[in-house]
């Protein structure tokens, strides 16, 4: 049931971070996009990218301004969501030992596990589901995928550690497709199926 | 430049991306790290003096002790920034092997190099500067800044001066795009930078790197205005610890940023918050910061 790019809206969690740098990616692929602040901005999307930044600041505000519940059921009732670098530390099922925020995604991640800035790095990864290979990779105090559920696919290894995972229409990359050129990260993301599209994910109704 | 070089500029230019759309705290003792991280800070400035006190004690201020910052690495997990004094490469280097995330190269600390700023590209950790115009800012940039901010004026919690530099680098961006060629060398000559870095920036139509603006914010506000005349987030450094309710005042601070186009969550935002830092007026200085380090 996969839509086309044009006839969805992708939603931008704006409470901090690049959220930004994904937009040029969105307009080359022909999807529209908007900010998302609060729960009624949320109800305005199809899916959602959680944006790099800082982890804390963004868990302080989604529950501060009560966005927490409803982007948890939205998720649960099938709307595709991406988490990038914090993002995926939002949606994990239990961040540094404790219960994620959104637990949305069953995986096992620790935060900044690869050290403070002067430890970030450049690596080169191959996606095979996306027929990369040596794709330049950048990790900005990284968190890392220790553990991943028996439904969650890993599409990409830095090492031993899971970058890239998947489990139905939920998404994660601990590295940052957006700071490149190439939208292929956002095609593969735009085509993950939605399995509730907007008109019937009222609440009340199941996914 | 080496792709070694290359790299480390796309990592650390990237991460000062990550930063964007927050608000970054000077704090001065662990706990007031811990109340930065609590109230939604998405990196903190460790220091031992805020500016404002700089100002009152009338003495070469220096790179913070580096036990200061470590205390405070430690009790946090956002991003720790510290700052060594214009051309100080030492300071540069203690702070990058004490791991710091940030080095913010500043003219709140006193000059160490009246001719020379700190050859940025040879160090791995990233490194922020002030600037008051485009000029400032692009050779900060040519030197390796991974990220600018305005210079503003700080510790005075007198927002325009801030203004004035963020303005300055809009109408001097806007400028270029009537520039020709031949305008466009001259005006890189005057800069003293190369006439392709001049020329991103046109293409671009803003900064190549992430500029926030500092120096003199003080009120949910003022961060908002500065958000609205098109910074990428906000340094705030007297104006939370030196307010009558610290934590109370960095809170409305982060949300004025996130809501920064709503008067009306702004003006909740801002109810309550009770009394600011005290203000100066930019003439009654006896030191001007923001002239350091062109």
């Amino acid at each position: 049931m996969t839509s086309s790019a044009s006839n969805q809206t992708v939603g931008l969690l704006g409470l901090q971070g690049a959220f930004q740098d994904h937009i040029p990616h969105l307009e080359a692929l022909g999807a529209r996009w908007r900010t998302v602040r609060d729960a009624a901005e949320l109800e305005q999307v199809d899916r959602l990218i959680i944006p790099g930044g800082e982890s804390t600041v963004m868990a302080r505000y989604l529950k501060r301004f009560s966005l927490a519940e409803p982007l948890r059921a939205r998720i649960e009732q099938g709307m595709p969501v991406w988490g990038v670098c914090a993002g995926s530390i939002l949606l994990a099922k239990t961040v540094d030992g404790r219960p994620g925020i959104l637990g949305a995604l069953s995986i096992r991640i620790l935060r900044n596990a690869y050290g403070r800035q002067v430890d970030s790095f450049q690596a080169v990864l191959d996606v095979p589901a996306l027929s990369l290979s040596a794709f330049p990779a950048v990790f900005i105090r990284a968190p890392k995928i220790v553990e991943a559920g028996d439904r969650v696919e890993a599409l990409s290894w830095f090492g031993k550690d899971p970058v890239f995972v998947r489990s139905r229409s939920v998404m994660a990359t601990t590295f940052h497709p957006e700071l490149g050129s190439d939208p292929i990260f956002h095609q593969y993301f735009l085509a993950l199926p939605n399995r509730a599209p907007r008109e019937f994910s009222a609440p009340g109704l199941p996914g | 430049m080496s792709n070694e070089e290359q790299e480390r500029r796309k990592i650390n230019r990237g991460f000062a991306e990550m930063l964007k759309n927050g608000v970054i705290m000077d704090v001065t003792t662990a706990d007031q790290a811990k109340i930065a991280e609590d109230a939604g800070a998405c990196a903190v400035m460790a220091l031992e003096m805020v500016p404002s006190d700089i100002r009152k004690s009338h003495r070469v201020a220096r790179m913070s002790d580096p036990a200061v910052i470590e205390q405070i690495m430690a009790t946090v997990s956002i991003p720790v920034m510290a700052k060594v004094r214009i051309g100080h490469f030492v300071e540069a280097r203690i702070l990058e092997a004490l791991g710091v995330d940030f080095v913010d190269e500043s003219e709140v600390l006193s000059p160490a190099d009246e001719e020379f700023h700190v050859d940025k590209r040879q160090f791995t950790v990233p490194f922020v500067c002030g600037c008051r115009n485009l000029g400032e800012a692009l050779r900060r940039i040519d030197e390796g800044a991974a990220m600018i901010r305005t210079k503003g004026e700080a510790g005075t919690g007198n927002v325009v001066e801030a203004v004035r530099h963020m303005r300055a680098v809009n109408r001097e961006i806007a400028a270029l795009q009537e520039m020709d060629e031949a305008e466009l060398n001259r005006t890189a000559e005057a800069y003293r930078v190369p006439a392709a870095l001049v020329a991103e920036t046109r293409e671009l139509g803003r900064l190549p790197v992430v500029n926030f603006a500092a120096g003199g914010i003080a009120t949910p506000a003022d961060a908002a205005m500065m958000m609205a005349l098109g910074c990428d987030g906000i340094f705030v450094g007297s104006g939370i610890f030196k307010s009558e309710k610290p934590a109370v005042t960095a809170a409305a601070i982060v949300e004025a940023v996130i809501h920064f186009q709503d008067p009306k969550k702004l003006a909740e935002i801002s109810r309550g918050l009770g009394a600011p830092m005290i203000g100066l007026e930019i003439e009654s200085l006896e030191t001007k910061m923001a002239a350091r380090g062109v």
